[in-house]
């Protein structure tokens, strides 16, 4: 497979020249290529933000639904067919903000689906308001004396939910990103991967050059299957660790729990009506109902 | 004393069980409904009750009738008081003619104060007498089922059938409280202290006995529905609970979402992937999934919204029912779009409608609701089994080719829908303007094509528009008009009413509106709109649609349905 099955061609892309969705949109491509996963068999759903704009500028299914919203038709998507591969993506104001309940509770019903959120730490498409995840001391249009709300911590509120994979990333580090993606859509089940990303029109403190100096990989010694390192790992302050966090190899996923596709593996879109069975029920409320 | 009671010549026998929540009534009116719809009685019930799991005062109200009978009667024949409070509760009701079959000792003051229509059943004693108070409710069930002289073994039977799950013992105590009440009932009957005169019909044993939701959930498997995401709401739950109970044998996916929002979104993504989705909520709900609403008419993704009304605004009366939703439905969502709004009157219009919904919001591509309301939802009675026959479901789904654009521009304005990993072409939809492959546009000239595209399907959707129904003389003078669940308490309140100058037009399909209501409308010298709201909502969208200014309004809007004589008596004031 080469990654050109997923480009669009010639497409007036809306992102600001710099824009760290750029390095995301090649990353994904390459690491969705590598993996093998065809166009016609993945779906990218988004929500609506800059980050959520990426499904356009990629050939393939795509549903670009409302702000906040991604993480339902994702789940959804995938549990009436899961043969499909279901990435949901979007930015950290679109999934931690407006989408913050789905958030939660798409972790606890940990479909499988891989869960890319681009954060870069501010509102973008709305022009330099804070995010959740914006940092204290952030000074905004919105914000003039500076955020003083305690930033959004995904990480460690997804290993608090206990969910099937966890990581950050950092869309500046090509190889190192790309392999924690291949990690994520492979994962059966829920797999969040936070993206930090330079924002370079609204947000001058978290710039390409404050990540490359206020993160560092976790050691190799971190094992993804102790939780409460995890949870440790993902409560540091001062510098900010990336990679894999947490792994938990032994839950099952939304559509194995729902028991659906047991007996039957055929996706809901190529299943009848059982009509005898259907009469049946109605008989019973000659008596019992 | 002796009483005869209104025998088959008028509307048959209405029993009221009256209690705290919590006390068991629900499982009186199960055993009841089953027992005289298998002894082959027309069977009615329906039930009023407060927002709460214990206490309260609520009750229920049983019909019994040599013929079909399904509308809210004011008037008690048979109260069964099961509480201090309760005779008040249903107060107004009770006449003179009203026979009191209770505890003494339960009912305190209010025994002595009805002394003359009180009948001294000791329930809780007899019950006591076999092991535990809490048969008590099982001995009411015999001695009413003992008036009307059904026969032990039918009673044993739909006692065994209803404590299945539960330990012999318990079975065996039901039973023998059964018995006991039976005897009362029937020494009663032959004392001559009541006299009943219903006869039963044999047809009725082959009949189904089922409420309003579950109608609702059994049309939409018939439609095809093999997924539904809600989040509890009274009264809409209990379509949830029904196809989660299902779900296996039907090969539905039952999703309790975290919120309606999610609920709403699930559904359209379901439908994206190729399955047919429902969600099921009443108004305030429903407020939440106005944004998901939206979305579906943008995607051109098919929807069915079941909305189960209940008086708002806000949290409003949960328990209770109105009509007030209509506009809700009408101008939810934001943007411009078409929809279809469907009402349904009877049980085998909740069926047959449902099961439509979701072939009509396929074809058309479109959000399809069903307006129903507590009052249907929780009303039961016996009607001839649905035909499957009747119903087909009809997938408008595509194999896609691989130049496959998801919003190709046609004539009547409906793209064939393709989903994802069906063919080799790509499906993209996008919340934001689009183009006909789906992706993002912002170019004013392809805006304005994709309005006129969306909006264009509302010229065939009017093909398939259900006429209302015309029940009554063609040649009326007066025409009463009304939509959904007050169909059956409008029919029996029209038949009382015995003029040959006055048909009433009962709606099913409340928008759009078909061609003929102005039709309909100006054939009448006198028009009058009978609605559960306070604001006759739907005379509003007749005016709207047809410049016809209804000026007779019967409007009730406390949280309860029309009863059978404040209508009749409505009606009658507005025909003199």
């Amino acid at each position: 497979m080469d990654t050109q099955v997923f480009d669009m061609g010639d497409v007036d892309i809306a992102w600001c020249p710099g824009c760290g969705n750029f390095p995301i949109l090649r990353i994904l491509k390459q690491a969705l290529t590598e993996v093998q996963i065809e166009p016609t068999n993945l779906v990218l759903v988004s929500g609506i933000g800059q980050a959520a704009k990426i499904p356009h500028y990629f050939r393939t299914n795509v549903f670009n639904g409302l702000h906040g919203r991604a993480l339902p038709p994702a789940t959804a998507i995938k549990a009436a067919n899961p043969a499909l591969t279901v990435i949901a993506q979007s930015g950290d104001g679109d999934m931690y903000g407006e989408g913050g309940n789905h958030f939660l509770h798409t972790i606890r019903r940990n479909p499988d689906i891989t869960n890319i959120v681009h954060n870069n730490m501010v509102y973008g498409l709305t022009k330099g308001q804070a995010s959740p995840t914006s940092q204290i001391g952030f000074k905004t249009p919105v914000q003039v004396n500076g955020v003083f709300l305690e930033p959004f911590n995904p990480l460690a509120v997804a290993v608090a939910l206990d969910a099937g994979f966890v990581a950050r990333a950092f869309a500046g580090h090509v190889e190192q990103t790309k392999d924690i993606l291949k990690k994520a859509i492979t994962y059966k089940g829920y797999a969040l991967v936070d993206i930090f990303q330079p924002c370079v029109s609204f947000n001058k403190l978290n710039t390409h050059q404050w990540f490359e100096e206020n993160c560092y990989y976790l050691e190799d010694s971190h094992d993804p299957s102790d939780r409460n390192r995890a949870f440790r790992k993902a409560i540091e302050t001062g510098k900010l660790p990336l990679g894999i966090f947490y792994i938990n190899s032994k839950k099952h996923s939304f559509e194995e729990n729902i028991g659906t596709f047991k007996k039957d593996e055929r996706p809901l879109y190529e299943r009848e009506l059982n009509t005898e069975r259907l009469h049946a029920l109605i008989e019973k409320f000659k008596t019992a109902g | 004393m002796s009483k005869d009671l209104p025998s088959q010549n008028k509307n048959g026998v209405s029993i009221v069980l009256c209690g705290q929540a919590g006390m068991g009534i629900q499982t009186v009116e199960h055993l009841l409904t089953k027992i005289f719809k298998l002894a082959g009685y027309n069977v009615f019930s329906t039930k009023e009750y407060m927002s709460r799991i214990r206490g309260g005062t609520n009750s229920t109200e049983i019909r019994i009738s040599a013929y079909p009978v399904r509308a809210f009667l004011d008037r008690i024949d048979i109260l069964v008081p099961l509480n201090k409070g309760a005779v008040q509760h249903v107060g107004k009701r009770v006449s003179s003619e009203t026979i009191i079959l209770a505890e003494k000792e339960n009912l305190g003051d209010d025994f002595d104060h009805h002394r003359c229509n009180c009948i001294d059943v000791p329930f809780t004693r007899i019950a006591a007498e076999i092991g535990d108070k809490v048969y008590s409710n099982t001995v009411a069930v015999g001695a009413i089922t003992g008036l009307f002289a059904i026969e032990r073994e039918m009673i044993d039977g739909c006692i065994r059938q209803f404590f299945a799950a539960k330990a012999d013992e318990v079975t065996k105590k039901n039973i023998q409280a059964a018995g006991a009440g039976h005897k009362i009932g029937t020494d009663l009957a032959n004392s001559q202290k009541l006299r009943l005169d219903i006869s039963s019909d044999s047809a009725v044993q082959n009949q189904i006995l089922l409420r309003g939701a579950e109608a609702v959930a059994l049309g939409a498997i018939a439609g095809g529905c093999n997924f539904i995401s809600a989040y509890p709401m009274s009264p809409a739950t209990s379509v949830l609970v029904f196809l989660a109970k299902h779900a296996e044998d039907f090969g539905i996916i039952a999703e309790q979402a975290e919120d309606e929002i999610a609920a709403m979104n699930m559904a359209v993504g379901a439908w994206y992937a190729g399955a047919r989705a429902m969600v099921s909520t009443s108004g305030g709900g429903f407020a939440l999934m106005t944004e998901g609403l939206s979305l579906a008419a943008m995607l051109e993704t098919p929807i069915v919204i079941h909305l189960g009304q209940r008086p708002g605004p806000a949290t409003g009366l949960p328990t209770r029912t109105e009509q007030a939703d209509l506009e809700l439905a009408l101008y939810a969502g934001h943007g411009e779009f078409p929809r279809i709004i469907l009402a349904p009157g009877k049980l085998e219009d909740a069926f047959y409608l449902t099961a439509r919904a979701f072939n009509l919001a396929d074809k058309y591509q479109v959000p399809v609701f069903i307006l129903t309301d507590q009052y249907f939802l929780d009303s039961y009675y016996n009607i001839v089994p649905f035909d499957l026959s009747d119903v087909q479901v009809k997938k408008h789904l595509i194999e896609t080719r691989k130049d496959y654009k998801r919003y190709e521009l046609t004539a009547d304005g409906i793209s064939p829908r393709g989903i994802p990993g069906f063919g080799k072409g790509l499906v993209v939809v996008d919340s934001d303007e689009h183009d006909t492959q789906g992706h993002i546009t912002e170019d004013l000239d392809i805006r304005t094509k994709m309005v006129d595209k969306r909006l264009k399907k509302a010229e065939s959707i009017a093909d398939d528009i259900i006429p209302p129904e015309l029940v009554g003389p063609d040649d009326y003078k007066t025409l009463i008009v009304c939509w959904g669940s007050t169909y059956n308490v409008v029919t029996e309140a029209v038949k009382n009413l015995a003029r040959s100058d006055v048909s009433f037009l009962h709606f099913r399909q409340v928008y759009p509106l078909h061609g003929k209501t102005a039709d309909y409308l100006r054939s009448s010298e006198k028009i009058i709109i009978v609605e559960n709201n306070a604001t006759s909502q739907f005379a509003k969208l007749i005016k709207l649609h047809t410049g016809i200014d209804i000026d007779n309004k019967i409007l009730k809007y406390n949280g309860l349905s029309f009863t059978v004589e404040e209508l009749t008596e409505s009606l009658s004031k507005v025909l003199d």
